[in-house]
């Protein structure tokens, strides 16, 4: 990967933003970003069956898998710790998501399976990874807490309405073309597994 | 409770040196741009004094009772109340949930939990690991009930295909804990413990030791580098622990320990003095 683009993206983000994109390119993201993981997702979806309004908006925005450690002060909630969460879980349930609520832009940890990335391909969206862990850089770039919904769910799993200023990097490890970092590391390793099984240690004392 | 801070906030130097031997070795530049990342936020974190990650894990502690040791009666309730104390102030995230209703405790105790692991030693101290442990790289545990005649290369194998199985999702570089023998408890077990073992100190039995390196090299030519985007560093060691096993079973389990390896020990000495084993204080 010797080619790296650095971009900033700015909320509220387009299709034609997104289709720009392309694996390996490190994007910075500045606006509003909502994170959602497991619980939120199972509602979300359940709420359009129901065809309930959602109390808060996801269209234009990153959706950030992500259950951040945070605490009131005051009448404010502050944000302490916020690093993605795997984002493998929510797969059964992201498509819809993508379909139903404008997402263009998922950011998480770890990648996403076939079903969310045809509809990436589809609808024009795209998945970046952040690192994993790395919770108090993002806290940083995090510069203020615009609404939490859904705190019955827990604090992990309520839906976060965040302030963000350049959040990243944040690496695009599926793009709206097909392509998948993910999947060309680990089909790498998994054609190299039966030589790399065989092979002895390099320095055998 | 400080052992709860300390675990939350800082990495053990070991943890920290090998991070950043990974960062120095690293080919891939996208793997450096994680690694970078990574050892940002371990100084980011230790400068504010907050958990270097939101996952703050699920707790479980170790103890170490010297027989000479009073009121060991006591200590599982004052590790309970450790627990809700150390939620409340440094904060953890509450991370305690019922498998059964999906309620979220909000103050990391449960039913069982934190686990409590005792072991009896000789000494007149308690010794205490705190092992908060994050759902990520936990849910990439795996434990295979080999057969026999599948062997070293076998094992291999298997340990391998594990990593890449897991991909990003345990936060690479991780450490790995391997568990053979004893049965499919045992070898959880084995693994799971395994990953307390200090990078830097390798297995006294050069057997051992030499599977480790071993299986160390293998699991880096794999490729699948820091969070699974590519790169050299996909583990920053390998450490293997074993039991005999039963002539018809082979059991092997693989633990996952994320980049953000916490953990922390104390001694609590019959004086009432602790000595920090993992941290300076």
């Amino acid at each position: 990967m010797e080619k790296m683009e650095k971009l900033e993206l700015r909320t509220p983000i387009s299709e034609e933003d997104i289709r720009k994109l392309k694996v390996g390119d490190v994007i910075y993201v500045t606006g509003t970003l909502v994170t959602a993981r497991d619980a939120a997702h199972r509602r979300m979806v359940q709420y359009l069956k129901e065809r309930k309004a959602l109390s808060f908006s996801l269209v234009g925005l990153p959706l950030y898998h992500c259950g951040p450690l945070a605490k009131k002060v005051g009448d404010e909630w502050k944000v302490l710790a916020a690093g993605p969460t795997t984002s493998m879980r929510m797969e059964s349930l992201e498509s819809e998501v993508i379909k139903n609520f404008g997402v263009p832009l998922i950011i998480g940890k770890g990648g996403m399976g076939k079903k969310t990335a045809e509809t990436m391909k589809a609808f024009g969206a795209a998945y970046g990874a952040y690192t994993g862990g790395a919770a108090i850089l993002a806290a940083r770039q995090i510069k203020k807490v615009k609404q939490v919904e859904w705190l019955d769910l827990g604090m992990p799993e309520a839906v976060w309405v965040l302030e963000v200023e350049a959040f990243g990097p944040v690496i695009i490890a599926m793009d709206s073309e097909g392509n998948s970092l993910f999947d060309g590391v680990k089909n790498e390793a998994e054609k190299r597994m039966d030589e790399l099984v065989k092979k002895p240690s390099l320095n055998s004392s | 409770m400080t052992l709860l801070r300390l675990a939350a906030v800082e990495l053990p130097q070991d943890v920290k040196d090998a991070i950043e031997e990974a960062y120095r070795k690293e080919r891939s530049p996208i793997g450096k741009t994680q690694l970078q990342a990574i050892l940002e936020n371990i100084r980011l974190a230790e400068e504010v004094g907050i958990p270097l990650c939101q996952d703050t894990g699920l707790i479980s502690f170790y103890l170490e009772a010297g027989s000479k040791v009073k009121g060991l009666d006591k200590v599982e309730q004052a590790l309970y109340k450790a627990v809700r104390r150390a939620t409340l102030e440094v904060p953890l995230r509450p991370n305690a949930v019922n498998p059964f209703t999906q309620k979220n405790t909000g103050d990391n105790t449960g039913w069982r939990i934190p686990h409590v692991h005792w072991r009896a030693g000789d000494g007149d101290y308690l010794e205490v690991t705190v092992f908060p442990k994050g759902g990520g790289s936990e849910n990439a545990s795996v434990l295979k009930m080999m057969k026999p005649n599948e062997g070293f290369n076998g094992l291999k194998k298997f340990v391998m295909q594990s990593v890449v199985r897991a991909g990003g999702m345990p936060c690479p570089p991780t450490i790995l804990g391997v568990g053979i023998g004893g049965g499919s408890d045992i070898a959880v077990e084995l693994a799971k413990m395994a990953l307390l073992k200090p990078i830097n100190e390798p297995n006294p039995d050069e057997t051992v030791a030499k599977m480790e390196r071993e299986l160390y090299e293998a699991v880096n030519r794999t490729g699948i580098g820091p969070m699974g985007l590519g790169g050299d560093s996909t583990t920053l060691a390998v450490k293997i622990d074993y039991a005999h096993r039963h002539p018809a079973s082979y059991p092997v389990a693989v633990a996952f320990q994320c980049w953000a390896a916490r953990r922390a020990t104390a001694r609590i000495n019959s004086n009432g003095e602790v000595d920090y084993l993992t941290h300076k204080v």
